[in-house]
């Protein structure tokens, strides 16, 4: 007998007798597009978790990617707008690069699938402009562009709109713990420095 | 001992991993009682949770619903556990993951061990899992000549103090910041001697610390929050970015995980999304989370391994009224409001699960008879009900167990006792006589004299009136 053999076998005997009843699950909390998204709640839940919010048009991102990174080396997913990047900045493409070349530039400019108002939430998805997970977790300071259609009120429907089959990135501010007397303290492993660019 | 028939609910075996303390709970309870500083540190770090968690939670105005909705999924799952796992196994090995069972802590063990070994390390990164504590798997890796590195921050802490963990969440929650900056300043390797116990400053050592272990190790163990079946996703939930560094960064990634943690749909996840963060850091949502299915070409891990485990979830099944124990979804509420814990601290509970819902979960995974003190472990005040994001009713449970556990002869011989001087109205009288002579004989406050003193050695034993009922009547 396999372990798998084994264990549904115990399962069964431990549920014993006949079909079970299906349990029915109530769902009548807030649902999927329940709820219209607040901006300025986004931005506060952004703000109240450390990470720094910039509104502006799509003309004047590559401005504000510069007065972030302006004279320093980010890495670039394949697919990002090149009019949001800067003369300022000196672009790493992320063709593959090694492990320790990510880890040496100061910081990446990435896109993002959708973004959660309520939770303060940004979601990456590895799409073309937003790349492989890696290249968003080890630079020291990550900034994310995002447009404003892009966020939406609740977990739900942020769920709603993601694809299972994609590698899933929720990010809610800059990596932090609250591992020492529970006071939460802003930057252990990921990047210390989180910047939303928020695309009106 | 009895050998149960193949096929039949186990419990987790003996002499591996940690779900079994050395001593019963009001000893190991009372020697933490008297640590003041731990009470300090524990009263602190439970003092601010609390209020953390009250304050994000009063933000959903869906929470009673959102509660609600999580125990249906979470009973709806438990009544169809056998299907939900194989349709899990299926999409994981539809996305390119590779499933394993382990009937218990050594089988599970094994299986890691050999992954590990097969990918060709003698060093393995870990997220903070509590079911890789539960089975002990450190002990087994370094034992195989495999060095395990805890890359939490709580866990590092454990590991580096040489200590165990105390609190489902924050591992070194009984450590305050002086403590663990002498941790860091004794074990830590290459570690700036002028640190600072700030917080951030720790962090920062830890940062620079394992910086490199990251960088350069090629096997990775995790725990998972969630699998769904229906699509073959895990999920970890985290704070730090240590779980994406290694859900990310090696080549292999093996995840053990309890089977209770399935869950059916993708759209479960809204429910449990919600719940989590705010019931357990007291969080709007936690700093990271992470999502995989299967391996994807060119990101992440290129070998999944997922390991579904038993070790004695399957005898908690098969109890009708402790089952809803496998609802939990560790967030350890229900730690930080318990009166017990509070004092105690989650040492005394002697397995990894500590807590109210370790008093109900670590018995029946163990069978009772092995953590016999737990249920006992508790107040019955009822605040972990309350807290519970999934409405596990852990008094019930508490005292379903209490009714399990072996009690000592004399005790049914007392009972037995009591019941037939209650049936009988002049032995009743004669005994309340009785009970008004040991008034005047002196013992109050002092409880029952031997035998009966085991009895009131843990209760208040309420102070006989003057006058009976019955004498006020008659004389009246």
């Amino acid at each position: 007998m396999t372990a798998r053999e084994l264990i549904l076998g115990r399962l069964r005997a431990a549920l014993g007798g006949p079909e079970p009843v299906p349990v029915e699950v109530a769902r009548d909390y807030r649902g999927a597009g329940s709820v219209a998204a607040d901006l300025d709640v986004f931005v506060g839940r952004l703000t109240d978790y450390r990470a720094t919010v910039h509104r502006c048009v799509d003309a004047d991102v590559a401005r504000t990617v510069g007065g972030v990174l302006g004279g320093r080396q980010i890495v670039v997913p394949p697919g990002l707008p090149g009019h949001w990047l800067p003369d300022s900045v000196t672009v790493v493409p992320d063709d593959d690069l090694g492990v320790e070349r990510i880890a040496a530039a100061d910081g990446v400019v990435t896109g993002a699938a959708v973004a959660v108002a309520e939770t303060g939430t940004i979601v990456l998805d590895a799409g073309p402009d937003q790349g492989r997970r890696l290249i968003t977790l080890l630079p020291d300071v990550h900034v994310c562009v995002l447009r404003a259609d892009q966020v939406v009120a609740t977990v739900p429907d942020a769920l709603a709109r993601v694809d299972p089959h994609r590698p899933l990135t929720w990010i809610s501010g800059p990596s932090a713990t609250s591992d020492i007397e529970l006071s939460r303290v802003e930057g252990v492993h990921g990047p210390r420095n989180l910047h939303v660019v928020l695309v009106l | 001992m009895t050998r149960s028939f193949l096929g039949m609910p186990a419990t987790a075996p003996p002499g591996v991993g940690h779900l079994r303390g050395s001593e019963p709970f009001p000893v190991a309870a009372r020697r933490a009682l008297s640590d003041a500083q731990l009470r300090r540190n524990l009263g602190h770090a439970t003092a601010t949770i609390r209020s953390r968690s009250a304050a994000v939670v009063g933000e959903v105005p869906d929470w009673p619903q959102l509660r609600a909705a999580g125990r249906a999924i979470k009973t709806d799952t438990m009544a169809r556990l056998p299907e939900l796992l194989e349709q899990l196994e299926a999409a994981v090995a539809a996305a390119g993951g590779t499933v394993h069972w382990a009937a218990d802590a050594v089988e599970a063990n094994r299986i890691v061990t050999d992954l590990v070994r097969a990918a060709g390390a003698d060093r393995v990164m870990k997220v903070k899992s509590m079911v890789t504590q539960e089975i002990g798997l450190n002990e087994a890796l370094l034992s195989a000549g495999i060095e395990p590195v805890e890359t939490d921050l709580a866990e590092l802490i454990v590991q580096l103090g040489d200590d165990r963990p105390s609190h489902i969440l924050v591992p070194a929650i009984h450590r305050n910041r002086a403590e663990i900056r002498e941790i860091f300043l004794r074990a830590m390797p290459g570690v700036d001697p002028a640190l600072t116990d700030e917080p951030a400053a720790l962090a920062a050592a830890a940062r620079r610390h394992l910086r490199q272990t990251f960088l350069s190790t090629r096997v990775a163990v995790s725990g998972a929050n969630f699998a769904v079946a229906e699509t073959g996703t895990l999920a970890v939930v985290e704070s730090e970015g240590n779980g994406r560094m290694c859900l990310t960064l090696p080549e292999t990634l093996i995840t053990v995980m309890g089977i209770e943690k399935v869950i059916p749909t993708w759209r479960d996840l809204e429910v449990f999304l919600q719940l989590l963060p705010r019931a357990s850091t007291g969080e709007r949502m936690n700093p990271y989370t992470s999502m995989w299915t299967g391996v994807t070409p060119g990101d992440g891990p290129q070998t999944f391994h997922l390991v579904l485990l038993d070790n004695g979830r399957s005898a908690v099944l098969a109890d009708p009224v402790g089952r809803q124990a496998l609802h939990c979804i560790r967030c350890s509420a229900c730690l930080n409001v318990c009166p017990v814990y509070e004092r105690t601290g989650g040492h005394a509970y002697g397995s990894v699960y500590p807590g109210p819902i370790g008093a109900v979960l670590s018995p029946q995974l163990t069978g009772v008879e092995d953590n016999a003190s737990l249920p006992y472990a508790s107040s019955l005040c009822g605040a972990c009900y309350d807290a519970c994001p999934v409405m596990i009713d852990i008094p019930s449970i508490l005292v379903h167990l209490r009714g399990r556990v072996p009690h000592p002869k004399a005790e049914a011989a007392a009972m037995a006792a009591a019941a037939y001087t209650m049936d009988h109205p002049a032995l009743y009288a004669a005994a309340q006589r009785a009970a008004r002579l040991g008034r005047l004989a002196g013992r109050r406050g002092r409880g029952l004299p031997p035998p009966l003193s085991g009895w009131t050695a843990s209760r208040d034993l309420p102070e006989p009136p003057p006058q009976t009922f019955r004498q006020w009547w008659a004389e009246r």
